[in-house]
């Protein structure tokens, strides 16, 4: 009895220990990627860096300027397409999402949060790059907004769930309309946290633009100097 | 006394219109965010309809040889995909071996043993991990991992098991090996993030009850808390699956680029995203670029499978919700 009492204790601080352990190496990926990334690149981060273009290879010099403002021109693009069919197919779900068509839509937000951009980005390919001939930072924000819709869907209904009932009675109470109580009162009050998860969601997703790019460099290469190209 | 004449009441404005809310604008407010959450399923009828159709030449050509015969010659206009599929699926599961010990330590832990004060900490900087660009984890495997594990980890690996054909062949770098090592730090934040929020959303009752009846902390996590969310669990264990199996850029990096089936963890591999990445931009033949796509189609096919039966079980302990949707 007391032999199995003492092996009982053993077992559990054991496996205390090694969760423990585990969890100690789940971060320590993270230092150490981090670490290493701030060490090595660290001392090439200036000024000049950002505000300038690239020199040919062997100069030296240069920075990273047109990616950066192409990067934002692809990134504010697809907020801008993506933002309001995220939020809205979001509203829709906390608000209306209760019956047949919510969860079909909800089940396929969950299951597009899944796709590899690599199949986003040759699928926009075919619907914009080819037809229009060469890549464009129009194509590019398409890609991104397909990425970021079912995310901010499933985010922004979260957050509108866990608005308190009692300020939509309150609202309703007042003789608001349905609609503008959702909006004014529900939305409102829910912003915040939309704000916060469309932030994380638009960083995540702008790290994937390197896959559109090799697919982009595709009409860059054979249908000669793009225009509008963006880096 | 004279009776006065009963004057009939008329007959109240019909309200239940306005009580139903049944007004202009609602009706519009309805029918915009209708449409707008019709989108979501339209894409993926446009993403499907799309793939199959660029993917037609080679799917009419080849048939389902494409997935079983393992030539990629793009000169003489044959392919089969069956290295890629292999490939795919091996550093998957290569990655989950790794990375399933590792996450769900790291849910346990936080759930169930970690100071409170330490506990929303440990799973931010966890989380973090997920925000990391995939090119930034391919320089670092390159730079960083597959040193390390010429130097540190293959060789007593080779020492211990070298005589199985696992182990077999000339580690050069590139290879299954680092693929799946870098896969499973990639996947760990994930599976993480998900199985603990099932974890917390394990009712404190069934620890409790386990407890009361003189369970030490880790037999109540073992024997109650785990089992009630199992489902939840092997959920976040496929999403984590359907993560790696898509996978493009750090892969690309470290698997090695080469069409070929092999047991060895320490040989170049291939794996679908890999091959759409670096094919797709010198594809030169309409067939070579319809075989690319169905390559894709491949891709999208078992990834939405994947996904849709992780949430079906993660739906099954967490019902409805959106667990884990912040962190993907």
């Amino acid at each position: 009895m007391n032999a199995r009492r003492v092996r009982r204790r053993v077992v559990n601080g054991m496996m205390t220990g090694l969760v423990g352990v585990l969890s100690f190496l789940a971060v320590l990926a993270l230092v150490l990627i981090l670490g290493n990334l701030v060490v090595k690149g660290g001392s090439s981060l200036d000024w000049n860096f950002f505000v300038k273009n690239p020199v040919p290879a062997g100069e030296s010099g240069g920075g990273v300027a047109n990616a950066i403002v192409g990067t934002g021109i692809i990134v504010g693009l697809a907020c801008l397409i993506g933002l309001p069919v995220g939020i809205g197919a979001g509203l829709y779900l906390a608000e209306f999402g209760s019956g047949r068509l919510g969860w079909i839509v909800r089940f396929v937000a969950d299951v597009l949060n899944g796709t590899p951009s690599i199949v986003v980005g040759i699928f926009a390919w075919t619907w914009l790059v080819k037809p229009m001939g060469h890549f464009s930072a129009l194509a590019g924000s398409v890609a991104l907004a397909i990425l970021m819709v079912p995310m901010l869907a499933r985010t922004t209904e979260e957050m509108v769930r866990l608005v308190p009932h009692s300020l939509r009675e309150a609202a309703l109470a007042l003789g608001y309309p349905r609609w503008r109580t959702s909006l004014r009162i529900v939305a409102r009050t829910a912003l915040a946290g939309i704000v916060t998860s469309s932030l994380v969601g638009v960083a995540r997703i702008a790290g994937g633009l390197v896959l559109l790019l090799a697919v982009a460099a595709r009409s860059a290469i054979r249908q000669g100097p793009p225009h509008g190209a963006a880096r | 006394m004279t009776a006065l004449p009963i004057e009939p009441v008329p007959a109240p404005e019909p309200r239940w219109r306005a009580l139903r809310g049944v007004n202009a604008g609602d009706r519009i407010y309805r029918g915009t965010l209708t449409v707008l959450a019709v989108t979501l399923p339209l894409l993926l009828l446009a993403l499907v309809g799309e793939l199959v159709a660029s993917a037609w030449p080679a799917i009419r050509r080849f048939g389902p040889h494409f997935l079983w015969t393992s030539v990629w010659d793009p000169v003489a206009g044959v392919f089969g995909a069956a290295p890629m599929i292999f490939g795919t699926i091996a550093s998957s599961l290569l990655a989950l071996v790794i990375a399933v010990p590792l996450s769900l330590g790291v849910a346990i832990f936080l759930t169930e043993f970690a100071p409170k004060r330490v506990r929303q900490p440990i799973a931010f900087l966890v989380e973090l991990l997920a925000a990391i660009p995939s090119v930034v984890y391919g320089l670092w495997g390159v730079f960083v991992l597959i040193p390390f594990l010429r130097a540190q980890v293959v060789p007593p690996l080779r020492a211990v098991l070298g005589w199985t054909p696992f182990f077999d062949g000339v580690f050069y770098g590139n290879s299954l090996l680092a693929g799946g090592v870098i896969l499973a730090i990639m996947i760990v934040p994930y599976i993480a993030a998900v199985s603990r929020e099932v974890l917390l959303a394990v009712p404190g009752s069934q620890r409790e009850a386990a407890l009361g009846m003189g369970a030490t902390r880790w037999e109540a996590v073992w024997t109650a808390v785990v089992p009630y969310g199992r489902a939840g669990l092997i959920g976040a264990i496929i999403l984590g699956l359907g993560r790696a199996l898509g996978e493009t850029m750090a892969v690309t990096m470290l698997i090695g680029n080469r069409h070929d089936i092999g047991l060895s963890v320490l040989q170049p591999a291939y794996t679908m995203a890999a091959a759409i990445a670096n094919e797709f931009s010198e594809a030169t033949t309409n067939l070579y670029l319809s075989a690319l796509f169905e390559v894709g189609l491949l891709l999208f096919v078992i990834t939405v499978v994947v996904n849709a039966l992780a949430r079906l079980l993660i739906w099954q302990v967490a019902r409805g919700t959106a667990v884990g949707s912040r962190a993907l």
